[in-house]
């Protein structure tokens, strides 16, 4: 569990769980009360960016130069090319527009602009964990629902169990152990990075070596995230399970599989499927410790390599645009949701 | 014989009540099992932690003295847990790292209640703009993952246990945070703090009298939860590179065994037994906070 900070799924259910019933608003009004929050969280995150890099480390060239060796003309070039000279307000305006132009300096470690370098990286995290939570969500998902169904059965214990366990597990500890299992003593698959040294040039052959080396970080990745699905598809269903509308669906003489799949399932789903989006945050944020430990050339790789350059401009840009894909989901699980909910779509 | 009763002072009469909800509630956590397992091994560790200096005399890490010593040697009858890159002894190392492990994940998680606890209060009492207000940044800060903040924190921060306490506190507050307000909603529509407010309590009795009580059964019960996190967290934090190099934690160790490859070169003691220590201990954690979730909040019963 990368997400430092998560709960168990009961937990999760009632802090986060909705606790104000679904209003009925307008579908342009409810678009852009998200869309405003959304660009609120934003400026929030470039504010907290400014706060941390700029004003927090008091001098940050100081901060940029530890353990460089710099003589005192090259320090004042560094600190007119970063514009200390000027006012913190001016700085502050320029710190804007280097935002919104997406330029966010140049990579101590890689000498190149952060954001071609972010851009280089990008589709290679969003395969990733994009792979990684839809195996995680499908999993998730499924034992959830049948643990919660069969509440108490030998099934339901082992599955929480198990979960429970994952939950103890820092991903990057989980990830160093498969890759000392299946990489270092079996040699299934490779042991790190995206693509062999000297990669087959026939698409079909480079497709089956980048899958290869997405195995072990994916199964990572899965194995620690998957068991916060499950305890909150479990809990979505125990809540549903007494409901009312089960047992008229029951005196209607269905098949018990029917009644969970068809009345009892897609009523626990939106619940969970809010929480499964909202959690995606947490996936992101172990795409810092998995690609570093299986050196997957992602997001996370770069913003490990910016700490220990350390590179601050880097670690800034780096943190922006984790920032903004977490907010980008946050919005596409509220926009989820007003689909999935009819209550709230027929409005 | 007197039939007259003894006049007892109101605060005298809370004791005795608190007293009293506190041997329930000790009992009926004497009849989780799971909790109870996990009270015990935390037990075991603390006292270990705390015994360190004792069982392995620090000089025990002293790289300069262990110029003879067997690098990389496996577990044996000589070395119980084997020994690392420089000939130190992994017990000796583990030992001394529970007491940062432990020490960081009670420190950060006591930052974390406090500043949740207020937090929540005050979204949820104060209504209006201010309340509005803290509601966003407590939603941004649940939505943000709290390891890339605390990255962020630790890296332009100077290194330090100290600075991975705060950088791990300041960022997972949210989810208290978020937790304790609904619960504050609810105390504020009841009766009694109708009452108190007709009367002429100000914000601070109500928050101290009525909330604060009414709030910490949950906090306490999120608190178990949250150290365990905070445990993970920290050895995060370390394995990335952002902990203190001088000093032993669990996380330390698993960076050291990075750093020398030990997943690869076959020296599995190295990696095995310091993520098996985090795995066990925020376990504990995690079945002790269920089994006070359980009893402090009863809608989740039997579950």
């Amino acid at each position: 569990m990368t997400e430092i900070m998560p709960s168990t799924g009961a937990v999760i259910l009632e802090e986060e769980g909705l606790d104000e019933p679904p209003r009925r608003v307008s579908g342009a009004r409810y678009l852009f009360s998200k869309l405003g929050g959304a660009a609120v969280s934003m400026v929030m995150v470039i504010l907290l960016g400014f706060f941390a890099f700029r004003i927090l480390p008091g001098d940050p060239v100081a901060s940029i130069t530890r353990e460089r060796q710099l003589n005192a003309e090259q320090v004042e070039q560094l600190r007119q090319q970063m514009g200390l000279d000027k006012p913190l307000w001016q700085q502050f305006g320029d710190y804007l527009v280097n935002v919104a132009t997406l330029n966010f300096g140049e990579s101590y470690v890689y000498k190149t602009s952060v954001s071609s370098l972010i851009g280089d990286y990008f589709w290679n995290t969003i395969l990733l964990t994009g792979t990684s939570a839809i195996l995680a969500i499908a999993l998730g998902l499924w034992l959830g629902q049948h643990a919660g169904w069969n509440h108490g059965s030998l099934f339901d214990k082992i599955t929480s169990g198990t979960s429970l366990v994952l939950w103890s597990v820092p991903t990057f500890w989980l990830g160093l152990l498969l890759l000392m299992v299946f990489g270092g003593t079996l040699h299934w698959f490779p042991t790190g990075g995206m693509l062999s040294p000297d990669p087959p040039t026939d698409p079909l052959g480079l497709i089956g070596d980048v899958l290869a080396h997405m195995v072990l970080p994916v199964i990572t990745m899965v194995a620690v995230v998957y068991a916060q699905y499950v305890m909150v598809m479990r809990a979505s269903v125990m809540e549903e399970k007494s409901a009312d509308y089960l047992t008229t669906a029951r005196a209607k003489g269905l098949r018990e599989d029917l009644v969970r799949r068809r009345h009892a399932v897609p009523n626990a789903l939106l619940p969970a499927v809010t929480l499964v989006f909202m959690h995606i945050g947490g996936l992101i944020a172990g795409a810092v410790t998995v690609e570093t430990v299986f050196s997957w050339p992602g997001l996370g790789k770069l913003t490990y390599e910016a700490i220990t350059g350390p590179d601050l401009p880097l670690l800034q840009g780096t943190f922006v645009v984790f920032s903004a894909i977490i907010i980008a989901m946050n919005l596409i699980a509220d926009l989820v949701y007003r689909f999935l909910d009819p209550r709230v779509r027929q409005a | 014989m007197s039939t007259q009763t003894r006049l007892r002072s109101p605060r005298a009469m809370a004791w005795e009540r608190r007293r009293s909800s506190f041997a329930e509630f000790c009992r009926e956590f004497a009849q989780n099992r799971a909790g109870l397992i996990g009270l015990v091994f935390l037990v075991v560790i603390v006292l270990l932690a705390v015994l360190a200096p004792v069982l392995a005399p620090a000089s025990m890490l002293d790289v300069t003295t262990l110029i003879d010593a067997p690098r990389f040697a496996p577990p044996s009858w000589e070395h119980p847990l084997g020994t690392d890159h420089q000939g130190r002894e992994l017990w000796v190392r583990m030992l001394w790292g529970a007491q940062v492990s432990l020490l960081v994940g009670f420190a950060a998680t006591a930052m974390s209640m406090i500043i949740g606890t207020i937090v929540g209060i005050a979204a949820g009492h104060f209504t209006g703009w201010w309340g509005g207000l803290l509601m966003r940044t407590i939603d941004f800060f649940l939505v943000l993952p709290s390891l890339i903040l605390a990255i962020v924190l630790t890296s332009v921060l100077s290194r330090g246990v100290w600075t991975i306490v705060i950088a791990i506190g300041l960022t997972s507050w949210a989810g208290t945070a978020r937790v304790v307000r609904s619960q504050t909603l609810s105390v504020e529509s009841r009766d009694y703090v109708e009452r108190a407010r007709v009367l002429g309590a100000g914000h601070w009795h109500i928050i101290v009298k009525h909330l604060l009580p009414a709030v910490m059964p949950l906090v306490l019960a999120n608190t178990t939860l949250t150290v365990g996190s905070a445990i993970i967290a920290e050895s995060t934090l370390s394995f990335l590179g952002l902990g203190d190099t001088t000093v032993q934690s669990w996380g330390a160790i698993l960076r050291n065994s990075m750093d020398v490859s030990a997943a690869t070169s076959g020296y599995w003691w190295y990696v095995l037994i310091p993520g098996l220590a985090i795995v066990l201990v925020v376990l504990a954690f995690t079945l002790i906070g269920r089994a006070v979730e359980n009893i402090v909040n009863p809608t989740l019963r039997n579950r």
